[in-house]
């Protein structure tokens, strides 16, 4: 058997095994509306724990955090994962809890349906319905798009004669639609029949599966290159630069030196350097931002509405930083060793290597068995699925209760129509993302990644004042949102729609000025516009 | 002390910029973690004990639909 053919084993295997999961969570369906979108609000502290880690860990914390560490070094652990466990966490604690207890209170079920009641305004969803998601179908296309090319990439060799190709590499590999397509019947068959709790339940498993390997991937690489200690003493002799948060003139030095000698000769060198690569001070602070997305996702925030008590968040709240390290230190490592791990006299990761995020997959191809190898292909599509199946859930949910629900039936829906309705959605919507996804291929999935997590960020603001500031008016809702739509756009567009990777505002993250421009115009609005009414301010801040 | 919860939350995100270890790689932690991210992974480390700080002493009263107080709904598991 081949390594490719073990691989597609293992997947096919660990996708029979979700689908088991999923046919065993509709077991427990109960029928309504309040089950399928919501478990019926009751869902402990554990699998709150998994699901809500699940969805806020994509693909990008297992391949992107390796390859980010292979450009970059170790400042994307300070960058991304330290921030996340500070924010995350905050937003857990601050926003979330909030939130379900006013659903629980208010019968909420999207976050549509609280704003319209917070700001009292019935408009307000035709505002904000496009902009989130505008915003969660490329998020969508990330998970789809890299899942096909990671099936494709790893299962090279597979099955010669069924796919041939011309290039070696993808020769008999699993073709990226057929493993996109895939991907997508298994995600859609779960959240088809298990609603919200199929999802939980999948994450749950997800997350214990992408954890361990990570873990054990880890342990077989640093043993393969003689040890840990070994491993960082070869970066530390070739690219000292990565094991910095900032590269320095020392840096500079021994990369000169090293690009000498590997010039004068490439066998004797065995290693090319790596430039150093620096981070400013504010641009490394102003990627605090970022994570201020997850106050205002709507996936999360129907996750939130699924705890069966408010103390089922006390375990999320806590335990998420720490789940955070345990997957991040490992890769963020793997990445760093990559940059000057040798083997046999040669580098792993060959000189001018153009795809940081295939650096995690050439790692473990080269340097562990067919069959880890296999289990790992498992562990990212873990990952890149347990944030799919919410979005598909949470876009499906938000199209039959506000658009179906309440602007085109006027709230007359019954309960089993609701379901219906909220079925044949993500069937619509798994098809539609699929179809861009396969249309898209080579769209840049870390630009995407980061200006979708900017846009729900820079509506951070809007959540935030409605919880914690009586004065916000609906005219200064109306103007964070549009004021976050348009500052977005002007600078996405400035950045070349993503293209220039480090393109900053005044030395800062694109994020920190559109925060800052939706905040001011939230404010300023809302100081010059009428207060909102008794009633509704005793209905959200009352005893 | 719920103030200071969160002065010290506050207090974290401000040391999360690492003055001290910014540009430097020793001493490796265990050997062969450079410092800079054993900082940061100490970071997330202290963020978790805080959050169970605030956990602890900064709970919201007066939660509406609490379900956990109502034993008929089997409270949290």
């Amino acid at each position: 058997m081949t390594p490719g053919m073990i691989t597609v084993v293992i997947v096919a295997c660990y996708l029979g095994l979700l689908l088991a999961l999923g046919v065993f969570s509709s077991r427990m369906f109960r029928g309504t509306s309040a089950d399928y979108f919501l478990a019926s609000r009751g869902i402990g502290s554990f699998l709150l724990l998994m699901s809500l880690f699940g969805t806020t860990m994509t693909a990008f914390a297992l391949v992107g955090s390796t390859g980010e560490a292979f450009k970059g070094g170790i400042s994307v652990y300070g960058r991304m994962a330290s921030w996340s466990g500070i924010i995350h966490s905050a937003c857990f604690f601050l926003i979330g809890i909030k939130l379900w207890s006013l659903g629980a209170k208010h019968g909420y079920v999207t976050q549509i349906q609280f704003f319209r009641d917070r700001f009292e305004s019935d408009k307000i969803g035709i505002v904000l319905f496009p902009i989130l998601v505008g915003l969660v179908i490329p998020y969508l296309l990330i998970g789809v798009i890299s899942s096909g090319t990671v099936i494709e990439s790893l299962t090279g060799g597979a099955f010669p004669e069924l796919f041939p190709s011309d290039n070696p590499r993808f020769n008999g590999a699993v073709p990226y639609r057929l493993g996109a397509a895939v991907i997508c019947l298994v995600v859609l068959i779960y959240v088809f029949f298990g609603g919200v709790r199929g999802t939980a339940w999948a994450n749950a498993f997800q997350t214990i599966v992408f954890m361990i390997l990570g873990c054990v991937t880890f342990f077989v690489i640093a043993d393969k290159l003689g040890g840990p200690q070994a491993a960082t003493q070869l970066v530390r002799e070739y690219n000292p630069s990565r094991l910095r948060s900032t590269a320095t003139d020392a840096d500079q030095k021994v990369y000169t030196k090293r690009l000498a000698a590997w010039e004068r000769d490439k066998k004797e060198a065995i290693i090319k350097p790596k430039e150093p690569e620096s981070i400013s001070r504010l641009a490394f602070l102003t990627y605090m931002f970022i994570p201020l997305s997850v106050g205002m996702f709507p996936h999360l925030f129907q996750h939130w509405l699924t705890a069966k008590s408010a103390k089922s968040f006390r375990l999320p709240v806590i335990a998420h930083p720490i789940m955070i390290m345990i997957v991040w230190v490992p890769c963020v490592l793997i990445g760093v060793w990559a940059t000057s791990a040798i083997m046999g006299g040669k580098p792993v990761i060959p000189p001018d290597f153009p795809n940081a995020n295939a650096v995690l997959a050439v790692m473990v191809k080269k340097m562990t068995s067919p069959l880890l190898g296999g289990f790992l292909t498992a562990g990212i599509l873990a990952a890149i699925m347990s944030s799919l199946d919410s979005q598909f859930l949470c876009v499906g949910s938000i199209f039959t209760n506000d658009i179906v629900g309440h602007y085109l039936t006027k709230d007359t829906l019954s309960d089993r129509q609701r379901v219906l309705v909220g079925r044949l959605f993500v069937i619509a919507i798994v098809l539609v993302t699929y179809i861009i996804a396969i249309a898209w291929r080579k769209v840049g999935v870390f630009p995407m990644a980061v200006w979708c997590f900017s846009g729900f960020a820079s509506l951070f603001p809007l959540v935030f004042a409605s919880l914690y500031w009586k004065r916000v008016t609906k005219m200064g809702a109306y103007a964070c949102v549009i004021t976050a739509a348009i500052v977005w756009f002007i600078l996405f567009r400035e950045s070349g729609w993503g293209a220039n990777r480090s393109y900053l505002v005044a030395g800062m993250m694109p994020v920190a000025t559109i925060i800052g421009c939706s905040t001011a115009a939230l404010v300023f609005t809302s100081l010059v516009t009428k207060p909102p009414s008794a009633a509704t301010i005793d209905k959200f801040f009352g005893s | 002390m719920k103030k200071l919860v969160y002065a010290m939350i506050v207090m974290l995100a401000l040391v999360h910029q690492d003055f001290w270890w910014w540009d430097r790689i020793d001493p490796l932690v265990f050997g062969f973690i450079p410092l800079g991210l054993a900082y940061q992974a100490g970071v997330s480390i202290v963020a978790a004990i805080l959050w169970a700080m605030a956990v602890k002493y900064c709970w919201p009263e007066g939660l509406e639909g609490d379900t956990a107080s109502n034993p008929a709904n089997g409270g949290d598991v």
